[in-house]
């Protein structure tokens, strides 16, 4: 131990112990502190709340929290019963189709496969579907489209494609190039190579990530009907409005249901491939 | 998995899989195809062909409506900008409060256990003893009694979007701010909760062990020998999930829960689309801004 180190040690006997900061610049500790306290009254004091209009709602908080023990399915059934067929066949349609284009997407935006040109247009894509939001999306195509599934079909088979070709691209670059390369020593054309060098590769990771992104279209399709575009969420929102709490927690409880099954089936299925 | 095949003759050719194995992925993809089929048929017939026919004349009508964007509304939307930041700042803020005791009820090795009389423990259906219960001696039973709740916190609060959190909301307590900091923090405790007690129950058992063997009670051991191991976890979700919160404010004006969601839906209604260009734009550069500054926060964390 050199003898600054055991200095420092024999200063430090008979001193109590203090944690020690989490910043170390004094500065930099108390200018974050100051900051993140203006910033704070500043924003608390912004937010404007009706203390009696949220009492009068408490009450009708409380019935919709007990409306969870009584869930009323049977009441509006006919419309529950369309509405979720109508999210479900959104989520199986647009999964299909967002996954059959996001693999060509996919590979195009491996740089380690595809050509400058190509990869850059993919990239592109792939950019602009990430930094739109689903419901944003939604709103446009509806206005384009007209009312209906086919509106919430196509917004979620394109956020499905800015999701998915993403992450299989980030999958090819990091793949073993080895296995590529012994599939083309045999002669193999560029197809061959794709499809026994590195197809096999990324085929687990792309089976646990479809089916992870069927389980997100499916919770988004529920928001989209707000909008018009099809599906549960219109069922929602009118049982919302009309104060119908025991069907508007019957559907969520559906929701929940439908989720929690997708979840244990992806985990399911992850585990198997992986 | 490789097989050979004789074809005509005594010659032998590679293929990948078996006959059997063929069959099987032919059917598989038959009744996939199928099922695809069956959805597009409802999806089609739902959808007024007429219109998406006519689409490429209206998308070129609306973006020629909608540019150039109204520069000079930008003004107005200091006010609503602000309100979003807000919301998903104080959304995120809530959230961790709320989350962190949630995480910590459904971690299972910081769980509460309750004894249990052995009785109950031999009469409770095997699958509740498997989640529930641990045995602590030749008759002692425990029972992790918080456990299943905070899992169905946890469940619950992911499964619904945001969105329908403060639709709920907007109708219990009213439009506004409020609704959408309660929606997003709402919708924010199961996804910082479940992160959270994924890595409580990843810590290093050797440091806490240290830490009980000076004589720490159970809340200096939780203080001392559990926070710290968690804190690059928090301060990593928290920012996460601030980045999320952002994109998700952004909308949540649309069913009145404050924001400049709000001011879309009212440009929207009166079809004033180089407002609405203005606000997807301010949107869209909020979104990558908030990307920007989590991506760098987290970079300087971990």
């Amino acid at each position: 131990m050199s003898i600054a180190a055991s200095a420092n040690l024999t200063a430090m006997v008979g001193k109590a112990w203090k944690k020690p900061p989490f910043i170390k610049k004094p500065w930099l500790r108390w200018g974050l502190l100051i900051l993140s306290v203006v910033y704070l009254v500043l924003a608390i004091s912004s937010v404007e709340v009706d203390w009696s209009r949220v009492y009068i709602g408490l009450e009708r908080g409380a019935r919709f929290v007990t409306a969870f023990a009584n869930p009323d399915f049977s009441s509006q059934w006919e419309n529950i019963s369309e509405g979720m067929y109508e999210s479900i066949v959104m989520t199986v349609a647009s999964s299909v189709v967002g996954i059959a284009i996001s693999i060509p997407i996919g590979l195009g935006a491996a740089r380690n496969i595809a050509p400058a040109p190509v990869y850059f247009v993919c990239r592109g894509i792939i950019s602009i579907s990430r930094a739109l939001q689903e419901f944003v999306i939604a709103i446009l195509l509806v206005a384009i489209f007209g009312f209906g599934p086919f509106a919430g079909f196509v917004t979620l088979s394109f956020a499905t494609i800015g999701f998915l070709s993403k992450l299989l691209a980030e999958e090819i670059e990091a793949m073993d190039p080895i296995q590529g390369e012994a599939v083309k020593a045999t002669g193999a054309r560029w197809w061959q190579w794709i499809n026994y060098g590195v197809q096999p590769q990324f085929m687990p990771r792309l089976i646990g990530l479809s089916i992870y992104r069927v389980d997100i279209n499916f919770r988004e399709s529920a928001i989209l009907g707000l909008v018009g575009a099809g599906g549960i969420g219109a069922t929602l929102a009118t049982s919302f409005d009309r104060y119908d709490y025991d069907t508007s927690a019957a559907i969520l409880l559906m929701i929940i249901g439908i989720v929690m099954v997708l979840e244990y089936v992806s985990g399911f299925v992850r585990g198997k491939v992986q | 998995m490789v097989t050979t095949k004789k074809s005509g003759g005594d010659t032998y050719v590679w293929q990948r899989r078996t006959n059997g194995q063929y069959m099987v992925r032919w059917f598989g993809w038959l009744i996939g195809v199928m099922i695809f089929m069956w959805a597009w048929n409802y999806i089609s017939g739902a959808t007024t062909w007429f219109y998406v026919k006519d689409a490429p004349r209206v998308t070129a009508d609306i973006f020629s409506r909608a540019t150039p964007p109204k520069w000079e509304y930008i003004y107005q939307l200091g006010g609503p900008i602000w309100d979003t930041i807000n919301i998903a700042t104080l959304g995120t803020i809530i959230a961790l409060f709320l989350a962190i005791p949630v995480a910590f009820l459904a971690a299972t090795n910081t769980t509460p256990q309750v004894p249990i009389h052995p009785v109950l423990a031999r009469i409770m259906p095997s699958p509740m003893r498997k989640l529930l219960l641990t045995k602590t001696g030749e008759n002692n039973y425990t029972m992790a009694l918080f456990r299943p709740i905070a899992l169905l916190v946890i469940v619950s609060t992911r499964s619904i979007n945001s969105l329908i959190w403060a639709l709920l909301l907007v109708a219990i307590i009213g439009p506004g701010v409020f609704a959408g900091i309660m929606a997003i923090s709402i919708r924010s405790i199961g996804f910082c909760a479940k992160l959270l007690y994924e890595s409580i129950e990843e810590i290093n058992v050797i440091q806490v062990e240290a830490v009980t063997a000076t004589g720490a009670g159970k809340l200096q051991t939780l203080v001392y020998g559990i926070v710290p191991q968690i804190l690059p976890t928090l301060a990593g979700v928290a920012v996460f999930r601030w980045d999320i919160n952002i994109r998700e404010s952004t909308i949540l004006g649309y069913v009145g829960a404050g924001g400049i969601g709000l001011w879309l839906q009212s440009s929207m209604n009166i079809l004033a689309w180089s407002q609405v260009s203005l606000i997807l734009l301010v949107i869209l550069v909020a979104v990558v801004v908030g990307e920007w500054v989590s991506a760098k926060v987290r970079g300087a964390i971990i």
